[in-house]
């Protein structure tokens, strides 16, 4: 199957009084239609800034994409003009965004800032736009949807805005959708409502999904494909399954022994990841993470890994791949 | 809750004695309406009638989503926000009758960490000067010498090096705040800690350094925690018991494992359903019982059950009779009658 989404070595910068930030620093991945593929790292990873360059929306003049291809349905999204752009954005791709309470206007109606995308991408009049709202807002299970059109955000809990802005992001019917941490500001049982109905809804109308997130639980409960990142990179990628018990970098395996599990008895200590991440304007050309690598090797100090194929759509970018594992190190 | 079901509410069990004894504890904040003359109109019930005991050396944990009033229980306990009701006996003390003299000295003993690294240091003072003001406050160090040797020797207790009590908080990373903000708390010798989310913030490389960090620095300093979190997993991982909330009371209590184990209360099985757990085929078998709405303003809770307009076992009873919590298994206690 054709790939949906194609990012080619993506490499965005911002320009900071300390230096250059390499906030995403070569990274390749793609979507295929339908699919929901995650990406996983830890803060200033580069994770959002590589959902905010797929939607061009990367804060100029002190961020800019510096290279690489993203290939959406066969056109280069970095190619476009703003014009182009603007008609892609919210009809095509659209995009949930972490903070449910800064990503709505406060100061319009509900109604008004659903049906702005609908009457921007849309040739429809207002009257169908407010009904297809009114669907919309009972989609994403809402209900008495004609009060809620007339309210503002602030009349809207956390869980509710939420609903709302994955409703906005469906109302075009666009074929992929970026949720940059949507349930992080929630809480269990809502974070739990909001991505049972992300997961029914894409799969119902057929709409891949990116979903960028920190917690690997969330990860393991709904993703197909994992990417991991640290550093502007993508260090390992592959199946779900495949990460969770066979990764080949050391830090997905430090990431999964450093959380703690819900269905794990107290008392077993942690394995933390000893260190801090690294500053991104003074990176070298080893590896990134050889710093806090128990694995690291004279050879990580000069190359930085590529991210090679393993089989089976497994990848890593370790030159110690072979001798990392779940056994290794620690008796697990 | 009756006072006398209160009583018996926190289950004896021969592990240490009771270091703090929670004991039907409400704390209402009034909504006031009216400019010159204000009067109450409503009130916020953030916490509405909770006993628990803390023994020494354990760590118990108080989970429950945002508004449950876990954070409201952790500033009464510190005396930051007067109680409305009830009462906090520290270690033979009750709180809210001692002198203001005893209350400044209990203080010592009873610290706190707080959630956000950012925002719970001073940015204009040197990670020293934050450290060592509690000392100097408390006039437990007046010698400015001895202070700074125990800043030292506090900020390598927490892995941090000496050298930064120079800087400021801004050159520092979140996990190596919150690290400041544990070294704050450690300097006054304290016996109790209220770790308020105090990983929440973190990363999870860095939570699960300054989770060991906790370990290691209550088994060193014989310290007894309380922990307030809303993240299950880290609670598990931590606590001994735990007491789950839900608008202002306690709905379920128990040892660690046993409450994970076997959650009795439909709101605990709810939430640990909800928790994902990061392995794919564990999820894949797990069923996920998704809990419907959300959680109601306190300023006007459901009468009866608090939890009976979300839960999938109410009965007609729960819409007027408030459960009690009761003990069905030993030391397990839940505040349900349809379990």
């Amino acid at each position: 199957m054709a790939a949906l989404l194609r990012i080619q070595d993506l490499r965005t910068q911002f320009s900071t009084s300390s230096g250059i930030v390499k906030a995403v620093d070569g990274v390749t991945y793609d979507v295929e239609e339908g699919e929901t593929v995650a990406v996983v790292g830890e803060s200033g990873c580069g994770k959002s800034v590589t959902a905010l360059s797929i939607m061009r929306l990367v804060a100029e003049p002190a961020g800019k994409i510096v290279g690489g291809k993203i290939m959406f349905q066969d056109q280069n999204l970095l190619d476009l003009d703003i014009e182009e752009m603007r008609n892609i954005r919210g009809r095509d791709i659209a995009m949930v965004f972490q903070e449910p309470m800064t990503s709505l206007n406060p100061v319009l109606t509900i109604g008004m800032q659903l049906t702005e995308t609908l009457l921007q991408h849309l040739d429809i009049t207002e009257e169908a736009a407010n009904a297809r709202a009114e669907e919309l807002l009972g989609l994403v299970g809402i209900s008495d949807a004609k009060r809620r059109l007339a309210q503002y955000p602030h009349n809207l809990s956390g869980g509710m805005r939420q609903r709302v802005m994955i409703a906005m992001a469906l109302s075009c019917e666009p074929k992929l959708i970026i949720a940059d941490e949507p349930t992080t500001a929630l809480d269990v049982t809502i974070q739990a409502q909001i991505l049972e109905l992300m997961k029914d809804l894409t799969r119902r109308l057929g709409v891949a999904l990116i979903i960028i997130t920190h917690n690997l639980g969330v990860v393991a409960r709904y993703a197909n494909r994992v990417n991991v990142m640290y550093a502007g990179r993508i260090i390992e990628r592959g199946d779900a399954k495949e990460i969770y018990h066979n990764p080949k970098h050391p830090y997905t395996l430090g990431l999964l022994r450093s959380v703690p599990r819900l269905d794990q008895p107290r008392g077993e200590r942690l394995v933390p990841i000893d260190g801090q991440p690294p500053d991104l304007t003074r990176l070298d050309d080893g590896c990134a993470f050889r710093p806090r690598c128990t694995f690291a090797t004279e050879r990580c100090a000069k190359e930085k890994p590529p991210l090679e194929d393993l089989g089976d759509g497994h990848l890593a970018a370790c030159w110690e791949k072979d001798n990392v594992g779940l056994n290794a190190g620690k008796a697990s | 809750m009756s006072v006398a079901e209160a009583d018996t509410g926190a289950p004896e069990q021969e592990l240490g004695d009771v270091l703090l004894t929670v004991k039907d504890l409400k704390k209402h904040f009034p909504i006031t309406e009216g400019i010159l003359v204000k009067r109450a109109v409503a009130h916020v019930k953030a916490v509405d009638g909770i006993s628990f005991e803390v023994r020494k050396g354990e760590t118990l944990g108080l989970v429950g989503e945002s508004g449950c009033g876990k954070s409201t229980t952790g500033r009464c306990i510190l005396q930051l926000d007067p109680p409305t009701d009830g009462s906090i006996i520290y270690d033979g003390k009750d709180l809210s009758k001692v002198s203001r003299a005893e209350m400044n000295k209990l203080r010592e003993l009873i610290q706190v960490i707080f959630q956000d690294p950012f925002s719970s240091l001073n940015p204009r003072m040197k990670i020293g000067d934050i450290i060592a003001e509690p000392m100097a406050v408390h006039g437990v160090e007046p010698d400015a010498e001895k202070r700074r040797a125990r800043v030292s020797e506090l900020l390598t207790v927490c892995g941090l090096n000496p050298r930064f009590a120079d800087r400021y908080p801004h050159e520092m990373s979140g996990g190596q705040r919150q690290r400041v903000g544990i070294a704050r708390a450690l300097s006054m010798r304290p016996e109790f800690i209220i770790c308020d989310e105090a990983v929440s913030a973190l990363d999870v490389s860095i939570q699960a350094q300054v989770i060991n960090l906790l370990e290691d620095l209550r088994e060193q300093f014989n310290l007894t925690y309380l922990f307030i979190a809303h993240d299950l997993s880290v609670v598990r991982h931590l606590c001994h018991r735990v007491a789950v909330m839900y608008l202002g009371k306690i709905v379920e209590l128990a040892e660690s494992d046993e409450l994970f184990d076997n959650p009795m209360h439909p709101y605990t099985q709810a939430l640990l359903s909800a928790v994902p757990v990061p392995d794919p085929e564990v999820e894949a078998t797990r069923e996920h019982q998704v809990v419907k709405g959300e959680v109601p303003s306190p300023i006007n809770p459901p009468p009866g059950c608090v939890f009976h307009t979300r839960c999938p076992k109410a009965v007609a009873s729960c819409q007027t009779d408030v459960p009690v919590l009761r003990e069905l298994r030993p030391g397990h206690w839940v505040a349900c009658t349809e379990v």
